[in-house]
């Protein structure tokens, strides 16, 4: 059982990882990580909407019928987002405001219902509660590796700390502005999702069509 | 009788039951917040009003550099000073019938509906207390938001020394982009008001060429955003002309004295 536990905890993180496997919660990856504070404040978000969401659906899950599940997990989640961004906006002005309707996107993060529906509906509350953690630690390393370079690339900073002098500021390094535009969130995502691919080879997809070999190569040449 | 939670009155229950905690939950959370939210609010606002004055930097003292900005109350119609109680709230007295006007569709190039017949302006003094900026808080709707920003001048009353954009719901990235340091420090040294003493200041589409005569009330446009600088276009000249400040400018321009 302890071991069926560590699995649910860190299982998420690298062999069933929601955005590099699922492909789940994109859309706030690509927004919030072109700094690694708001990347963090937004990681910190996540992990608690959806470790209380999963712990609460679990806790009523046998209460729910079945025909208002999926608007109960929603009002169960909605009210979590409230609540952190009143928090935010209580205690971390500055970065709730950079985050802006992000936080509130919380609520359609697909990762925060798919766990919800997928996860907490059928299991009791102590592992529903790892699974959100497990989940939200994936969610977590992939956007952090992806603020991480895009900070660092996009700015020459991290934390907001000068690493690379700017040209612009009498340095040598030409910032690379593409990484601070939503774009290079997907090359990133994708580039970890290929690392990721390549260490691990069991998560490769099989292919959906196989490509036809070509059919007059070698009766007319 | 065992509880059957898929009847109808079971769904119904459960669904009262789940909104009631949640809201019970909710409306706390904000409660006791937003004594600390307003706090912020009050807080930002002074770090904008320093910002737009050129004298904010990470670090400093906002309430102290806050107390060397005088406070000053208009009538907007005539453009005099008037005494005002010091929690005036200039948007809730646009919403007020007394305090407040309805603007006309022809006057509302900003489309701000109605306004308040008083309005704040604040008069930056360096150490000597002499006038050397006077900032002047504007509003007007731009793509999906109003937008809330203060715009600073020079003591001519036509050069802008700044500009900041603290409160509006513009696309992030793209409309948002109007709070965007670089593209704020733009504005610095445009002239509002061209020789015959009209509003010409214009954010244009593309960028501005230094060469053309008029450049000097012209700023670059934010690309992908035509709306928001339309918005941003249409605020200033409101707040500039004759139903804004427009009569308190003219008498500043006439008697330099009234900063004092």
């Amino acid at each position: 059982m302890a071991e069926k536990k560590k699995d649910i905890l860190f299982q998420p993180i690298f062999d069933n990882n929601p955005i590099a496997l699922q492909i789940l919660g994109i859309c706030s990856a690509l927004a919030v990580t072109t700094q690694l504070s708001t990347t963090l404040t937004m990681c910190v978000a996540l992990t608690f909407v959806l470790v209380f969401s999963n712990l609460f659906v679990s806790v009523i899950r046998s209460a729910i019928p079945s025909s208002i599940r999926i608007i109960v997990q929603m009002t169960i989640i909605a009210s979590l987002v409230i609540v952190v961004d009143q928090f935010l906006r209580a205690y971390a002005y500055d970065i709730s405001r950079q985050l802006s309707v992000f936080v509130g996107l919380i609520i359609t993060n697909c990762i925060v219902m798919g766990r919800a529906e997928a996860f907490a509906m059928k299991n009791p509350p102590g592992v529903s509660f790892l699974d959100g953690l497990g989940n939200a630690f994936g969610y977590s390393v992939v956007l952090i590796a992806v603020g991480f370079a895009r900070e660092l690339f996009g700015s020459g900073s991290l934390f907001g700390i000068e690493v690379m002098p700017l040209v612009t500021e009498g340095g040598w390094y030409y910032s690379n502005g593409l990484m601070l535009l939503p774009p290079s969130a997907f090359f990133l995502i994708g580039l970890f999702i290929w690392a990721l691919r390549a260490w691990k080879p069991e998560q490769v997809e099989e292919e959906q069509f196989v490509m036809a070999p070509n059919s007059r190569t070698s009766d007319v040449y | 009788m065992a509880f059957n939670k898929d009847s109808v009155g079971g769904t119904l229950a459960v669904a009262f039951m789940v909104c009631l905690v949640c809201a019970v939950v909710v409306s706390t959370a904000a409660v006791t917040l937003r004594p600390t939210q307003e706090a912020n609010r009050i807080l930002d606002r002074q770090v904008n009003i320093l910002r737009a004055a050129g004298r904010y930097e990470p670090g400093v003292d906002v309430q102290a550099e806050f107390a060397k900005i005088d406070r000053r109350f208009v009538d907007i119609e005539t453009g005099e000073y008037v005494d005002m109680p010091d929690d005036f709230d200039q948007r809730r007295a646009a919403r007020d019938d007394e305090m407040g006007r309805r603007l006309s569709s022809d006057q509302d190039i900003a489309s701000i509906r109605r306004q308040s017949r008083v309005a704040e302006v604040y008069i930056v003094r360096d150490d000597e207390g002499q006038a050397e900026r006077l900032i002047l808080p504007i509003h007007g709707y731009g793509l999906w938001s109003t937008m809330y920003g203060f715009l600073s001048l020079e003591t001519d009353i036509s050069t802008i020394a700044g500009v900041v954009f603290y409160e509006h719901g513009e696309t992030p990235g793209l409309g948002g982009e109007i709070e965007n340091p670089r593209w704020r420090s733009l504005w610095e040294g445009k002239q509002l008001f061209d020789d015959d003493g009209d509003v010409a200041f214009q954010v244009i589409k593309g960028s501005v060429d230094s060469g053309t005569p008029d450049a000097e009330h012209k700023v670059d446009g934010l690309s992908g955003a035509t709306l928001t600088a339309n918005g941003v276009t249409n605020m200033v000249r409101f707040w500039a002309g004759e139903n804004g400040f427009g009569p308190y400018l003219e008498r500043l321009k006439n008697d330099s004295s009234l900063l004092n």
